[in-house]
């Protein structure tokens, strides 16, 4: 296959998987946010939401209030925020429309037809009547991308390399959650900072961080037991099982990465091998124990560095490079 | 009143035999119910992104971003129909017209016997621009160079009411459009499968097939199993479409100059598990832009060093460099002539009577005729840089005719031919329409086509020029079989 081919494709899957994430986790915030609680909490919501994908300032730069309105603007349809969902979508279908011939007919027209449904859904301004339908909307379009991928493509590097875009995306982005979702609930559990009021554990927002990655009901199948935030982290980490977690990421990154080693490629995947390894092994209390921020932030680093590995022994460094 | 001649219609508005049948079924259908099946054709050709690129253009909805250029061609609902017994003579005079053809580029390129024949005047070759001296005394596989050729030939009214077919020019460089031709036969069967058991009509969609075929006969001698690539601007030219479409229905990669490269005179292109041999490469990018090293040296479309490895006979291109010297509208008149020298057969198709504003007497005529003829230029494309002597004013015919005598040798003039209409649907209801039609003409170890070719329309009531370019149209274009 050739490498600009294999390059779209890896980065096809990784916007699509971006925008599906983005929408979860407006989702949640916007559920959060109809719940009873201070201005403040609401507040510091969006703005965990900004600093997850490291926003903050170009956000700061258009908008002077931090309000669910802007933030979800802002998240949603603006064209200058290369992680907004309308960029997402648009990189996923340029990228997809440059290697429209590696693709199947129907894995092609689901892409296009999700940016066209969406370019027609922001028109219509339904966004405003009702952002948790078009949330819902995002996530069954990246559900249907998936899907159609893995109905309709020979099981070929195409595949592989699109399944490495989707699961190093998701890997980076359930641990960007995590980081900044406990950092801002739980700073006095985890040694991430001071503590500044005796905050209760909410249930509603452990719950929240759950269904922001479609675990709540798998957490109840797994533990049958009340939400504790060491048992979410363990969820979202370790569990080879969930399939939003660290180590189930990180088993499909390593799957299939092997598929598609070639003679450069031995220290890529040593370095995936390893951090799978380090997932499959360790326990959630040594992890908290030496913090779960320092521990996720090195984490980033790991999978980012494959990234670039990745980019390095297979992929043509082009014009049409990721955010 | 001008001669006409209309594709379903006969002058005393009965219907022709070919058409009966579609005729009886369209009295059937309702206004509406076409107009619905016409916003669906437009539904599915956006989704599936049948589209093309028109530069500096800017889309009307304003979603933003690079798809702001991508357009819908329109697409027309109404066939149209060939009877068998046209298409059989088409189609031997296609092949023969290409064969000639590929003779002549051939000849031009080594023994330049029609040259010395004073068949063809040499100057007209030699000083042409189209002219590649550094395809001198290079050898292609079976001397083939223009493997795919796009002939566009139009239906005239003749005075008495009957119609007669011309070749309107020839493109043996990187002839575009096929893929809607399969593309408006997909739709058809689609929208209307009724019309497809009431009719036999010849199927097209094995294009890709006789494509492939067609590349892979033209491998490198000692090439057992060719790797084939089709080389494409990218994504923003504006055929792009058409270029993934083919390389994905035949097969192949579909690669960008930035994935070649050559090594030892070999050509390489770049993927995930190293070099991989290139072998064929199926170019829609023009000769100008192949190769910085020889051509211009600013492209960045092309792969430096491939005219070498083309040269050394390592790789095929298809179609081969320097084709343009054989449909440059200059050289176009001497086509039939081509059919005798080479073939020593009568040419079955003709060519439109063409005055060469280079020669004293046909500048005169044209320039005491202007507002009769349609004037080209001689390198033009795409219905730019023409004057259309009935449709233009008094001013317009006056400034184009300072510009003819100031370059007289870059004309050429054809009467106006009253094109051939065929009914279309357009808001107002079914009107006539001119159309012409673009076969395209596969030559590898032999010619080979598919039946019929692409009929594209001029949706303008009265405009003659069918360019996508230019507000023309698509039609699916049936061959009969009975």
């Amino acid at each position: 296959m050739l490498s600009r081919t294999a390059d779209h494709l890896f980065w096809m899957a990784r916007y699509m998987e971006r925008a599906e994430n983005t929408a979860r986790m407006l989702d949640v915030n916007y559920q959060t946010s109809l719940l009873p609680q201070s201005a403040d909490k609401a507040e510091q919501g969006w703005r965990g939401l900004l600093s997850i994908s490291e926003l903050d300032w170009s956000f700061s730069r258009q908008y002077s209030e931090v309000t669910p309105r802007n933030v979800m603007d802002f998240m949603v349809r603006d064209e200058s925020n290369a992680s907004s969902i309308l960029a997402c979508l648009r990189a996923a279908r340029e990228n997809a429309r440059a290697v429209r011939g590696a693709l199947t007919t129907e894995v092609w027209e689901t892409q296009n037809q999700t940016w066209l449904d969406f370019k027609g859904l922001l028109r219509e301004d339904s966004f405003e009547r009702d952002p948790a339908a078009l949330f819902e909307w995002v996530k069954l379009r990246s559900h249907q991308s998936r899907g159609v991928t893995a109905g309709t493509m020979l099981q070929d590097e195409a595949l592989h390399f699109l399944r490495i875009g989707t699961f190093l995306e998701r890997a980076d982005n359930t641990a960007r959650l995590l980081d900044v979702k406990f950092h801002a609930l739980a700073a006095e559990y985890f040694g991430a900072g001071n503590v500044k009021e005796s905050q209760e554990i909410d249930f509603y927002h452990w719950s929240a961080i759950l269904r922001s990655v479609s675990g709540f009901e798998i957490y109840r199948k797994v533990y049958r037991n009340v939400i504790r935030p060491e048992r979410v982290a363990e969820l979202l980490i370790l569990r080879p099982d969930m399939p939003r977690s660290l180590a189930a990421c990180m088993n499909e990154v390593v799957a299939n990465l092997r598929l598609v080693a070639n003679e450069h490629s031995g220290e890529t995947l040593r370095n995936a091998g390893r951090l799978r390894a380090d997932l499959q092994y360790g326990r959630i209390d040594e992890i908290l124990s030496t913090g779960l921020h320092a521990y996720l932030t090195q984490f980033l680093d790991r999978v980012n560095d494959i990234g670039v590995g990745i980019g390095r022994d297979f992929l043509v460094p082009v014009a049409l490079v990721a955010a | 009143m001008p001669a006409r001649f209309d594709e379903m219609h006969t002058a005393d508005a009965g219907v022709r035999a070919h058409y009966g049948t579609y005729d009886r079924w369209l009295k059937t259908q309702p206004h509406s119910a076409m107009q619905a099946r016409r916003e669906e054709a437009e539904m599915i050709f956006r989704r599936v992104g049948i589209t093309f690129a028109v530069y500096g253009a800017k889309d009307e909805d304003t979603g933003a971003g690079n798809e702001g250029t991508e357009r819908l061609i329109p697409f027309d609902l109404i066939p149209r129909v060939i009877p068998r017994q046209e298409w059989v003579e088409m189609e031997a005079g296609l092949s023969q017209r290409v064969r000639a053809l590929n003779r002549f580029i051939h000849d031009v390129y080594h023994g330049q016997e029609i040259l010395r024949a004073g068949i063809v005047p040499a100057e007209q070759v030699l000083n042409n621009a189209q002219f590649r001296p550094a395809m001198m005394g290079v050898s292609v596989p079976g001397d083939v160079y223009s493997h795919i050729a796009g002939i566009d030939i139009v239906r005239a009214a003749n005075a008495d009411g009957s119609g007669s077919y011309y070749v309107l020019e020839d493109n043996l460089r990187v002839p575009s459009g096929v893929s809607y031709m399969l593309e408006d036969r997909k739709m058809m069967m689609r929208l209307f499968p009724e019309l497809f058991s009431m009719h036999r009509i010849a199927p097209v969609a094995h294009y890709p097939d006789l494509l492939l075929e067609t590349l892979r006969e033209v491998a490198p001698a000692g090439v057992t199993e060719p790797a084939v690539v089709l080389l494409t601007p990218g994504m923003y030219n504006s055929a792009y479409f058409e270029h993934a479409f083919l390389a994905q229905q035949m097969g192949v990669e579909l690669v960008e100059g930035q994935d070649l490269f050559v090594r030892d005179g070999h050509v390489y292109m770049r993927t995930t598990q190293g070099a991989k041999r290139v072998d064929v490469i199926y170019r829609r990018v023009d000769d100008d832009f192949l190769d910085p090293q020889v051509f211009r040296k600013d492209s960045t479309l092309g792969c430096p060093g491939l005219i070498d490895a083309y040269r050394a006979g390592n790789i095929t291109l298809c179609n081969a460099v320097g084709t343009g010297i054989a449909d440059d509208k200059s050289i176009y008149p001497y086509v039939p002539k081509m059919v005798e020298f080479y073939l020593g057969e009568k040419p079955i198709l003709n060519n439109v009577p063409t005055y060469q504003c280079r020669i004293a007497d046909d500048l005169k005529y044209v320039l005491d005729h202007l507002a009769e003829l349609v004037v080209k230029e001689v390198h033009g494309a795409g219905g730019y840089g023409m004057l259309v002597g009935p449709a233009a004013s008094q001013a317009e015919i006056a400034q184009f005719r300072a510009v003819l005598q100031a370059r007289p040798h870059n004309y050429i003039a054809q009467p106006t031919l009253a094109l051939s209409t065929c009914p279309t649907f357009v808001d107002a209801g079914i009107a006539p329409r001119h159309i012409d039609l673009r076969p395209f003409v596969l030559s590898g170890k032999s010619v080979q086509m598919v039946p019929g070719g692409l009929t594209r329309v001029a949706l303008k009531q009265g405009s003659l020029v069918v360019n996508s370019s230019q507000g023309g149209g698509t039609k699916d274009t049936w061959v009969l079989e009975v």
